[in-house]
């Protein structure tokens, strides 16, 4: 058991240590230089001006020093806690920045995943038996996890915000508001979330719903479930071994789509203007602003990782085979 | 473990529920009931358009700041008034230029405070100018000029110029605002342009009340000096100003009703116009909008073919501005005037010289430009070769994402395709962009930054300004050097607005400009401005008896009026 876990935390050392790397590298390779792109957004328009202040920012970046030298730092830094200013967002640090939108990406995040693979493969093995469930909810399945994220969100936006107006268009909490402990602001802030959260759902839920019931459907026709309906086990029996089973390659397939599922976020975001990253990556990309970016990619890196790290877990607890390789077959 | 599925589902439909329920308020908030808000709906401003990111910092120091740091905190000593092109009076009781304009004189108003009750005085103001000897302050080279700054008393400062730029200075007076001294003087000069100055204290007619990532709220300060000095009173007592996200965001804000002033450029405004969504603009017909700035297709003239002004001639000859105006923004725009000055400036356009030498879309014409230039098809592709006789090809670059200017890069391109030009549009990334602007790395594109301002000596600065530099950040980025036309300009700057050499100036530059024609006008970007009635009303429009201030909450817009509109907005006749 120790050694399985001091394999996967090492694996997480690296693959964290060469994703921060990727982080650092890839705004740079970016065309453009973010200090320029600040001072042409704040359009100086003194000739003489723009050295000094140019060598000024670029010193308070650490942008003046090789490039070396600035990866060294960026991990010197990163240890400490640091990200970074951010340039488009001068002077606000990076952490700051990005403190103030991870919980309303978490908060879509976090519900729409959990929520959209439990339903989805609890209605996805109830489709596996019942005829009119399976006409119903494979098309319907089909249709929804082949629908692009930002196109179900503007369809949902459309419909139930602006034409029958029963959800706010946009914002993280109504706009008269400011944040209190109070019921009035959680409630609005639900009524917020619940559009965004929704479209995430939905997408997600199709996925995993065609994925458990095609995997029930397998399972059913496996050796093991034939032995057992000719040993005159009941059917219900027979379906909780065969859920059990099917249940692993969806949970790797949790991990898998953890990726996809936090860029679906991030689009959503953006079409209900939702406080969270998405749209700070967004205006990261389009303001060089390397620190943000690279902040926003390291919250986004970490938690994959830890969320992989618990799959890993659960996997141990849920699959006894893995537990036994683990120990090294005692059988 | 079979009981929970139900559990969870119920749970979920409770949430749903829940959520629905509650939406009698936040949904159906079109009315002006206040629904447990704390911004009562009929007393508060919604407004978006001219922040793209969280408000972040409040230093007025710096550009960035959020949306009406500078005008609703921060004022300056005048404000512009473009309807009747002159300086209005504002922190300053009067300003006045000694007989031989070295030296100007400020006369602040008696009784101006601080949000913290301390007075503004002329300290105050000879601080803020001083500031502009610190490089890093945007304003810093304001001391190539100005010899030096006095506070005799509390309420006068004296300027005295080494070399008194009266335009230029004019257009200080009213873009920089003036910042408490008792505040800012603890500060490092690091810290002068870095702080984020949480809280803003400033002499204007709101306070700071709160920001998230996707709002900045200001509240309405009690005895604003203008209410006894000028009698004026802003009317909403909060501001919310919605952070940018996307068109379709704004557009499902303003027709629900939740958003009151939309600065947002949205197209197809017009179809709104016309449909029953209650929207409204400043003009009801075409252009709808004011003109704020004229966008300009920029030649690169360090470059050949682009440095021969009968090329540059038969491009402008070739463009058809009306296609753009009426196919690309539909009627939102107005094509530009030859010379490219802004509609508030028609009284200096010179039409005897805008007959003569102006350009008209001719495709016939352009040809005949370039055939008599020595710009012929030797090859028989159609299209016409340099005068050695080698293919010309250019690209025309575009930021990608910016619709409307994608567009409208395929209409030129497809004009001087007609005429013979080989001429394609790219859209690269706006940071390449901006990369290849500066650089002067680049053969056409497209630039817009002529904003109006109080003197058309800003907008011959950005064509002409000397010299070219290896980084051309703000101006003249088609590096056309120019002397005689730059020493006019110079001389502008020079040349109060009352004197007759104004105007004459004014004419000699547009005719350098139309025969010369190192960057083309095209047509005029508006002022987007929609708003809707349901809770303000008295919105700035071309009837007669409403206001006629800039209908904008764009950064620097306030200091050109916009500031005045707060104080003209009524309620809507309470139900």
């Amino acid at each position: 058991m120790r050694r399985y876990f001091a394999r996967k935390v090492a694996i997480y050392l690296l693959t964290f240590f060469v994703a921060v790397t990727l982080n650092w590298l890839i705004p740079r390779f970016m065309p453009g230089d973010p200090v320029l792109r600040m001072l042409t957004r704040t359009s100086v328009s003194n000739p003489d001006a723009i050295a000094p202040m140019r060598e000024y920012y670029n010193n308070v970046f650490g942008l003046d020093v090789p490039l070396w030298r600035q990866y060294l730092n960026y991990w010197a830094e990163l240890l400490q806690g640091n990200m970074g200013i951010s340039v488009w967002l001068f002077p606000a640090p990076v952490t700051e920045v990005i403190l103030d939108a991870v919980p309303y990406t978490l908060a879509l995040l976090i519900p729409s995943i959990l929520l959209s693979w439990y339903a989805g493969n609890k209605v996805g093995a109830l489709a596996a038996r019942r005829r009119w469930l399976d006409n119903t909810v494979l098309p319907l399945g089909y249709a929804l996890t082949a629908t692009p994220y930002m196109w179900i969100a503007i369809v949902l936006a459309w419909s139930l915000a602006i034409i029958a107006g029963i959800f706010p268009v946009a914002g993280g909490y109504s706009f008269d508001l400011q944040p209190s402990w109070s019921l009035v602001f959680f409630n609005s802030l639900l009524q917020h979330w619940f559009l965004p959260f929704l479209s995430l759902f939905l997408v997600a839920f199709g996925g995993w719903a065609i994925g458990m019931r095609n995997m029930i459907i397998y399972e059913l026709e496996a050796d093991y479930a034939n032995y057992l309906e000719a040993l005159g086990a009941p059917r219900r029996l027979i379906r909780r071994y065969a859920f059990r089973n099917a249940l692993l390659p969806q949970l790797t397939g949790l991990a898998l789509q953890l990726g996809v599922l936090v860029a679906g976020a991030l689009v959503t975001e953006i079409v209900f203007g939702y406080p969270g990253l998405g749209r700070l990556i967004l205006m990261a990309i389009q303001n060089q602003d390397f620190f943000l970016l690279q902040g926003a990619f390291l919250f986004i890196v970490i938690g994959v990782l830890i969320a992989n790290f618990v799959i890993d877990i659960i996997y141990v607890l849920v699959d006894p085979r893995t537990r036994t390789g683990m120990t090294g077959g005692a059988a | 473990m079979r009981t929970r599925p139900r559990y969870i589902a119920a749970l979920f439909t409770a949430v749903l529920l829940a959520t629905t329920a509650c939406e009698g308020g936040d949904g159906g908030s079109s009315g002006n009931s206040s629904n447990g808000g704390q911004y009562p709906r009929n007393e508060t401003l919604y407004t978006s358009g001219s922040a793209w990111g969280p408000p972040t910092t409040w230093n007025p120091i710096v550009p960035g700041y959020a949306t009406g740091t500078v005008g609703l905190i921060y004022e300056p000593l005048f404000i512009f008034n473009p309807e009747k092109l002159e300086l209005e009076p504002w922190l300053a009781e009067k300003g006045e230029w000694s007989a031989d304009n070295k030296t100007y004189t400020v006369t602040l108003r008696d009784g101006v405070k601080w949000s913290d009750d301390k007075p503004l005085t002329a300290d105050d103001v000879k601080y803020t100018v001083e500031l502009g000897k610190i490089k890093a302050v945007p304003y810093s080279n304001l001391w190539n000029w100005l010899a030096s700054v006095e506070a005799p008393d509390a309420r006068t400062v004296k300027f005295t110029f080494s070399d008194p730029r009266v335009q230029e200075w004019e257009n200080w007076l009213y873009e920089n605002p003036i910042v408490p001294k008792h505040i800012w003087e603890s500060r490092s000069e690091a810290d002068i342009t870095t702080h984020k100055n949480e809280k803003p204290i400033g002499s204007g007619p709101y306070v700071y009340q709160a920001h998230a990532q996707d709002r900045m709220v200001w509240k309405k300060k009690e005895g604003w000096w203008a209410e006894k000095a000028l009698s004026l009173k802003v009317a909403p007592t909060y501001i919310v100003d919605i952070v940018n996200s996307s068109n379709e965001v704004a557009l499902g804000l303003l027709t629900s009703g939740r958003l009151d002033l939309s600065n947002n450029f949205l197209p197809g405004v017009a179809n709104l116009l016309k449909g029953d969504f209650k929207v409204k603009t400043y003009y009801a017909e075409p252009p709808y909008m004011l003109s704020a700035n004229t966008a300009m297709l920029i030649p690169n003239t360090t470059k050949a073919p682009m440095n021969d002004v009968a090329f540059r001639k038969a491009l402008a000859q070739s463009i058809e501005v009306k296609k753009i105006v009426e196919g690309v923004y539909g009627n939102i725009v107005k094509a530009s005037n030859p010379t490219g000055l802004l509609p508030v400036y028609d009284q200096y356009v010179d039409q005897a010289t805008v007959s003569s030498s102006g350009f008209t879309f001719d495709t016939a014409k352009a040809k005949a430009t370039l055939a008599s230039a020595g710009y012929r098809d030797t090859n028989g592709d159609g299209k016409v070769e340099d005068k050695s006789g080698k293919p010309i090809s250019l690209k025309l670059i575009v930021p990608s994402g910016w619709t409307d200017w994608m567009e409208a890069a395929r209409v030129i391109a497809e004009g001087a395709q007609a005429a013979g030009l080989n001429i394609v549009a790219e859209f690269p990334d706006a940071a390449a962009l901006d990369d290849a602007r500066t650089a002067g790395k680049f053969d056409l594109l497209l630039n817009n930054w002529t904003g109006v301002s109080n003197t058309p000596w800003t907008y011959y600065n950005y064509v002409f300004q000397m010299p070219v530099q290896a980084q051309q950040f703000s101006a003249n980025f088609s590096r056309y050097q120019n002397q005689a036309a730059w020493e006019l300009v110079q001389k502008l700057a020079r040349t109060p607005s009352d004197d007759p050499a104004y105007k004459t100036t004014i004419t000699e530059l547009q005719k350098i400009q139309l025969a010369e024609l190192p960057a083309i006008p095209l047509w005029y970007n508006g002022m987007w401005a929609q708003y809707t009635e349901s809770t303000w009303t008295n919105w700035p429009s071309e009837a007669s008896g409403a206001p006629k201030d800039f209908p904008s909450t764009w950064n620097n817009m306030w200091e050109l009026g916009s500031i005045k509109m707060l104080t003209q907005l009524k309620p809507a006749s309470s139900k």
